[in-house]
């Protein structure tokens, strides 16, 4: 037997999961501690009065952003749609941190040109378009989209999210349904995390899994620990390859946990304590952390070095985007209709204020 | 030159801008195989295919959601609402999502939302809406509403090549009832933004739109007649963009306007020409901007009350001589 360094694991590591390789475990470290990261910048500027609006924390719910988004095929052209806890699906598609931060703080530089909040914004060219505050709304949306696929014979793929509280909306229901009906290369991610601002799943569906509703749209239903990293991967894959093969719509729950409130000013009263202590011992990054190094997928030291990388990303990110402008006032005028390209600047308004 | 009623105008501009380009699809209720309820997309199933001219399920939210998404990535989609009282079941869509697109997320969202609108056919509270003046509230919307077959014709194709969003708002009550000789060739497109002098006058001008532009060329005559009023009639053609120059221009022409929408009155579109009038011509007037409207109530189903509440030409009669009077 030939000398073996004591650091490398005694047994073989187990067979990666999924058909997914070494360094696509890597990435999705790396997608999932820099959604976590970046949302503890966020919550430092947000504590500083650098946030313009509202915090929206996906804190111990980064693994079923990212591993669904990670399903995707991003050279395919697959597109999808996030909900405010989805910014790790964004960073998936491309979004840049500094795009985030500039957004967070009402920029002029920031995507939207200072014209909307937090990660409401989207991107054509990497694949992903931004949602609006109806909830429901991007469902019919999405399936318009994966509809141009369609008709045009592409073998695209669409992903919306939905939350269990998106889902008792009359526009969730018409999307998913017509969707289905058309047999759309669409897959709806439903995360179930508990609570919808203050209101328990029970008190927002009478179904026992937000998935058995997939019965009523005559979609497939599949489910998954949100938890669960590569379990969140694998099973949107199946819903992805689904899609791509012309079968249709899927409908995905991931069940997780929402471990902070509606957003930054919400203290959560309305949540027993064991409850968040029992989450916060299953957090998934953690979790994904552990599973990469006690299964020989990843040496501490390249760990480390991933975080180093995301820490010194973000530094950079924050530094220039705190020391940017708003935009000019004026500015707001412009960009409602391709023609006319302004409003009306009011008579009484004198430019540049 | 062949005659072609209001509809058949609207139906070749739909064929027209179809074959014209590929990019361009239908989707309503039975807009397919049925052809729509009033027939408006009759043979394009045959012609285009079921890929082209989708029926959807009784979803209007979906259907202009649907609408917007496929036009984010560069179709070009026509979503009929069977009757346009039921546009309101897509208001969040079409406001909140639609008509902010490109504002906030620069999104291109070139669709067109067309479906039969108006009165004066006995269809009650659900069939007969003008829901012109809800939208017209709301910015990153525009608005035509044709009152002759030209129009009916070359706003359709218009609306359909813009690259914002446009409501097509269609009198039912015009669909069969008026006839038109146009060219058979060529490209007849009525710009957006345009209102067209439907009557020329210098005593008074009635600044109106959609259906009620016949009801003011019927008092124009009638006025002319038996009053001897040269009475103007600016046909708008277009609500969003509207068209101020072609108001302020009647108003210094003749100093004396009356506004005649059949919508109800209570922040109804004519407020808003009021409004404008009162800010870019109030030198110019001569008398009070005066309004015939529907009165503030749910459209009734009984010809004895639909009648009483909609305007009537003798209603436009009675307020032109009110106003000729000053």
């Amino acid at each position: 037997m030939p000398a073996r360094s004591p650091a490398l694991p005694r047994r073989a590591a187990p067979a990666i999961p999924a058909g997914l390789r070494r360094e696509q475990l890597l990435e999705l470290y790396h997608y999932v501690r820099l959604t976590r990261s970046l949302e503890e910048r966020l919550a430092n500027l947000y504590r500083q009065g650098k946030v313009i609006g509202g915090l929206f924390r996906s804190l111990g719910q980064e693994a079923d952003s990212v591993g669904s988004a990670y399903a995707l095929d991003r050279s395919a052209g697959d597109f999808l749609s996030p909900l405010i806890r989805n910014l790790g699906s964004m960073l998936v598609q491309g979004a840049e941190p500094l795009a985030i931060l500039r957004q967070y703080m009402a920029k002029a530089a920031s995507p939207s040109r200072g014209r909307e909040l937090n990660i409401h914004f989207g991107d054509l060219e990497k694949g992903y378009i931004g949602q609006i505050s109806h909830l429901g709304d991007m469902v019919p949306v999405m399936a318009g989209v994966t509809l141009s696929f369609k008709m045009r014979g592409e073998r695209r793929v669409g992903l919306v999210y939905v939350g269990d509280g998106a889902m008792s909306t009359g526009t969730f229901h018409e999307g998913i349904n017509f969707a289905a009906v058309q047999r759309l290369p669409l897959v709806v991610v439903a995360e179930q995390n508990g609570y919808a601002y203050s209101t328990p799943v029970r008190k927002q569906t009478a179904v026992e899994r937000l998935v058995d509703k997939a019965a009523a749209y005559g979609v497939h239903g599949d489910s998954a620990d949100g938890n669960d990293l590569l379990a969140v991967y694998a099973v949107t894959k199946r819903a992805v390859d689904r899609a791509r093969a012309g079968e249709g719509v899927t409908l995905v729950e991931l069940r997780t946990y929402r471990r902070k409130g509606h957003a930054e000013h919400d203290d959560q009263s309305y949540v027993p304590e064991e409850e968040l202590a029992y989450w916060a011992r299953n957090d998934p990054v953690d979790a994904y952390r552990r599973q990469l190094e006690e299964s020989g997928w990843a040496g501490p030291e390249e760990l480390l070095a991933a975080e180093a990388r995301i820490d010194e990303e973000l530094d950079r990110a924050v530094a220039l985007a705190e020391a940017e402008p708003f935009p000019e006032p004026e500015s707001a005028l412009d960009g409602v209709c391709a023609g006319p390209p302004a409003a009306e600047r009011p008579w009484y308004r004198g430019r540049g204020g | 030159m062949a005659e072609v009623t209001y509809l058949e105008a609207l139906r070749q501009g739909l064929r027209e801008e179809m074959r014209r380009d590929e990019r361009v699809f239908i989707l309503g209720e039975d807009v397919g195989a049925y052809g729509g309820a009033f027939k408006v997309t009759e043979g394009f199933y045959e012609e285009f295919g079921e890929a082209r001219v989708i029926d959807t399920p009784i979803s209007e939210a979906a259907i202009v959601g649907a609408a917007a998404g496929a036009a984010h990535m560069g179709l070009r989609p026509v979503a009929e609402m069977q009757f346009i009282d039921f546009i309101s079941c897509a208001y969040d869509m079409l406001t909140n999502y639609v008509a902010t697109a490109r504002y906030r997320a620069g999104l291109p969202t070139p669709i067109v939302v067309r479906g039969p609108c108006g009165g004066y056919v006995r269809g009650g509270p659900f069939h007969s809406q003008n829901p012109e003046a809800a939208f017209l509230h709301t910015p990153g919307l525009k608005i035509v509403c044709p009152a002759t077959a030209r129009d009916a014709k070359g706003l359709i194709k218009a609306a359909i090549r813009d690259d914002d969003p446009v409501l097509y708002f269609e009198h039912k009550f015009l669909y069969r009832r008026i006839k038109e000789a146009l060219p058979e060739d060529g490209d007849l497109l009525t710009p957006i933004g345009k209102a067209r002098i439907a009557r020329e006058g210098r005593d008074l001008s009635i600044i109106t739109y959609s259906a009620m532009v016949w009801k003011a060329l019927e008092a124009a005559e009638i006025l002319e007649r038996e009053d001897g009023l040269a009475v103007e009639v600016l046909d708008l053609r277009t609500l969003v963009p509207m068209d101020d120059d072609a108001i302020v221009a009647t108003v210094e022409k003749t100093n004396k306007v009356m506004i005649v929408h059949e919508d109800t009155r209570t922040g109804g579109v004519a407020g808003e020409i009021a409004a404008r009038i009162n800010e870019r011509a109030f030198e110019w007037l001569d008398g009070p901007v005066l309004r015939v409207t529907a009165a503030d109530v749910p459209l009734p189903y009984a010809p004895t009350l639909e009648d009483y509440v909609l305007p009537q030409t003798a209603d436009v009669v009675a307020v032109a001589r009110r106003l000729a009077a000053y």
